[in-house]
């Protein structure tokens, strides 16, 4: 039985005048990966931001209507947005490790938490590299610094620092455009195992990703939901035109 | 050759005659100051000028020190004044203010790189030390007196440095961080100041230089009695102070004497420049 973790009711996003998402309404379930999929500015990345309330950070943003997450409406004002954030991490595009070590970086946000013991901190580095899939390949330099690694690591060390933190949610947009297909097989395998603890929000650019691993995909086409459903359905045998043509690559 | 390559090599030789030239004087004061210096220092012994306590020129008496540890004292109290309130002007300009404040205060803070020194050291004439005078004892002209008002005339130095070192730390860095469930302050002192830190330092030596080689400002708020201050409170001469002061009637081995303390001040300033150099070099790398 599939258990909801997030609830989107009519949900409107503003940046100053301009509607970057129109009338939203969704539900995410738990333990799923739900594949965001659209051409570029079609309003999947500001979606995720949204979640997390990144979108704060932006002067002019503004939103209407409901996001309930474990039911709570995450817009109403008594909401703890830093706690918030850890529970709903974001893999970022480009993967941007902190000017630090490798250890620093994941730890990064538990030292926020005033978590200093060694040991501690020496497991969840540990677990967040291995669940990363990073770990075999960094276990020995740990203390070098992280800007060292390459691309496809560098973006499974910026997973491991989201994992870090435990969250309930692991958002990612468009983990793996600038990757090659090899660091990009190792993030899709990561997430299929991941699964199983988390629930997971992927924006991709790459239909086929979603095609491979996500178990639900949405398809959202400048700032609308065009349509949500199970990925076999999407792709054989989708309800809207739109869908079709952008997935035979008529635009996008 | 064409008359548009005729006119581009002339363009050409005429800039290098100007770059040429504003080089040589750079080494036209170089050569001039070690020349006119160096031979005295050798005379008396570098130590005796380096280390000696007394500085009786008419009794050729050239010790250097109490102007070097002046100079050390009055730069090191800027800096403790005027680094601590830069940084956080920088940070509250560019992390916690909304654009327009920052739009307006910045070039407020350049501005009081355009107030002449002179008038630096008359409101602290003024004010700054009938003030420190009253409240916590001595003359009043004093190594405090000089720290605050170099503090003050270092600040958009390292203010504006600071600014445009912390601009410089990407926003993918500030949302990473954010993302992670860092406050904003957590952001700042985790992550954008430790990116920003050469820009940051380079700032810093750069405004060091300034409060080392300021003259006029320190002349009229240091007191500058040539011997080493006992407290905050007590006078104090600088290595500037001790070239202007006495330049105007000095004569032979007095005279060369002061080109000595100009060599200690330059090979001073090269040291610091260096120091900034190789920092912002190393940001560069980065």
């Amino acid at each position: 039985m599939k258990t909801t973790g997030i609830t989107v009711r009519n949900f409107s996003h503003y940046y100053g005048q301009h509607q970057s998402l129109k009338n939203l309404n969704l539900d995410v379930y738990r333990n799923e990966i739900l594949g965001i999929i659209g051409p570029a500015k079609s309003g999947k990345s500001t979606f995720l931001t949204c979640l997390n309330r990144l979108n704060d950070l932006i002067p002019g943003s503004r939103v209407e209507g409901k996001i309930l997450i474990d039911n709570q409406d995450i817009y109403q004002p008594d909401v703890d947005v830093v706690a918030l954030r850890r529970k709903l991490g974001l893999v970022f595009a480009t993967p941007v490790p902190l000017p630090t070590t490798i250890y620093e970086n994941v730890v990064y946000g538990v030292r926020l938490l005033g978590k200093n013991n060694h040991q501690e901190l020496d497991d969840i580095v540990e677990d967040s590299l291995e669940k990363a899939g990073l770990w075999n390949e960094v276990k020995d330099r740990l203390k070098t610094s992280a800007l060292k690694l390459s691309g496809g690591q560098q973006q499974r060390l910026c997973l491991a620092r989201v994992l870090a933190l435990k969250p309930e949610y692991i958002m990612l947009d468009e983990p793996t455009s600038g990757l090659d297909p090899i660091s990009t097989m190792k993030i899709e395998d990561s997430l299929r195992i991941l699964k199983n603890d988390f629930t997971i929000i992927l924006v991709t650019n790459n239909t086929k990703q979603a095609a491979r691993i996500a178990d639900r995909t949405a398809f959202f086409l400048m700032g609308e939901l065009i349509e949500i459903d199970e990925t076999a359905i999407i792709f054989t045998r989708p309800s809207d035109e739109r869908t079709e043509a952008y997935l035979q690559g008529k635009f996008g | 050759m064409t008359k548009i390559e005729r006119n581009e090599r002339l363009i050409r030789l005429c800039l290098l005659v100007v770059a040429f030239s504003a080089i040589s004087v750079l080494a036209v004061i170089t050569i001039f100051i070690f020349e006119q210096g160096t031979p005295i220092m050798f005379k008396y012994g570098f130590k005796n000028f380096l280390l000696g306590q007394d500085w009786y020129p008419s009794e050729k008496s050239f010790g250097l020190f109490p102007m070097i540890v002046g100079s050390l004292m009055v730069t090191l109290g800027a800096l403790i004044i005027g680094v601590p309130l830069g940084l956080a002007s920088a940070i509250f300009l560019t992390e916690f203010s909304n654009r327009r404040l920052a739009r307006i205060l910045k070039p407020f803070i350049e501005l009081l790189a355009g107030i002449p020194s002179v008038v630096y050291g008359f409101i602290g004439l003024m004010f700054l030390i009938p003030f420190i005078r009253e409240n916590l004892g001595g003359p009043g002209l004093s190594v405090l007196a000089s720290s605050i008002i170099l503090g003050v005339m270092i600040l958009p130095t390292v203010t504006s440095i600071a600014i445009d070192s912390i601009r410089a730390v990407p926003d993918s860095f500030r949302e990473g961080s954010i993302a992670l469930g860092a406050t904003k302050w957590q952001t700042v002192k985790m992550v954008i100041l430790p990116a920003a830190r050469s820009g940051i330092v380079a700032g810093v030596v750069l405004g060091m230089g300034r409060a080392i080689g300021e003259t006029m400002a320190v002349i009229m708020v240091a007191g500058n009695a040539a011997a080493i201050p006992d407290s905050i409170l007590a006078p104090v001469r600088t290595l500037t102070s001790n070239i202007a002061l006495e330049m105007a009637y000095a004569s032979g081995e007095h005279r060369q004497a002061l080109f000595a303390t100009g060599v200690i001040l330059f090979v001073i300033i090269m040291i610091l420049n260096t120091i900034a150099n190789l920092t912002s070099a190393r940001q560069k790398k980065r």
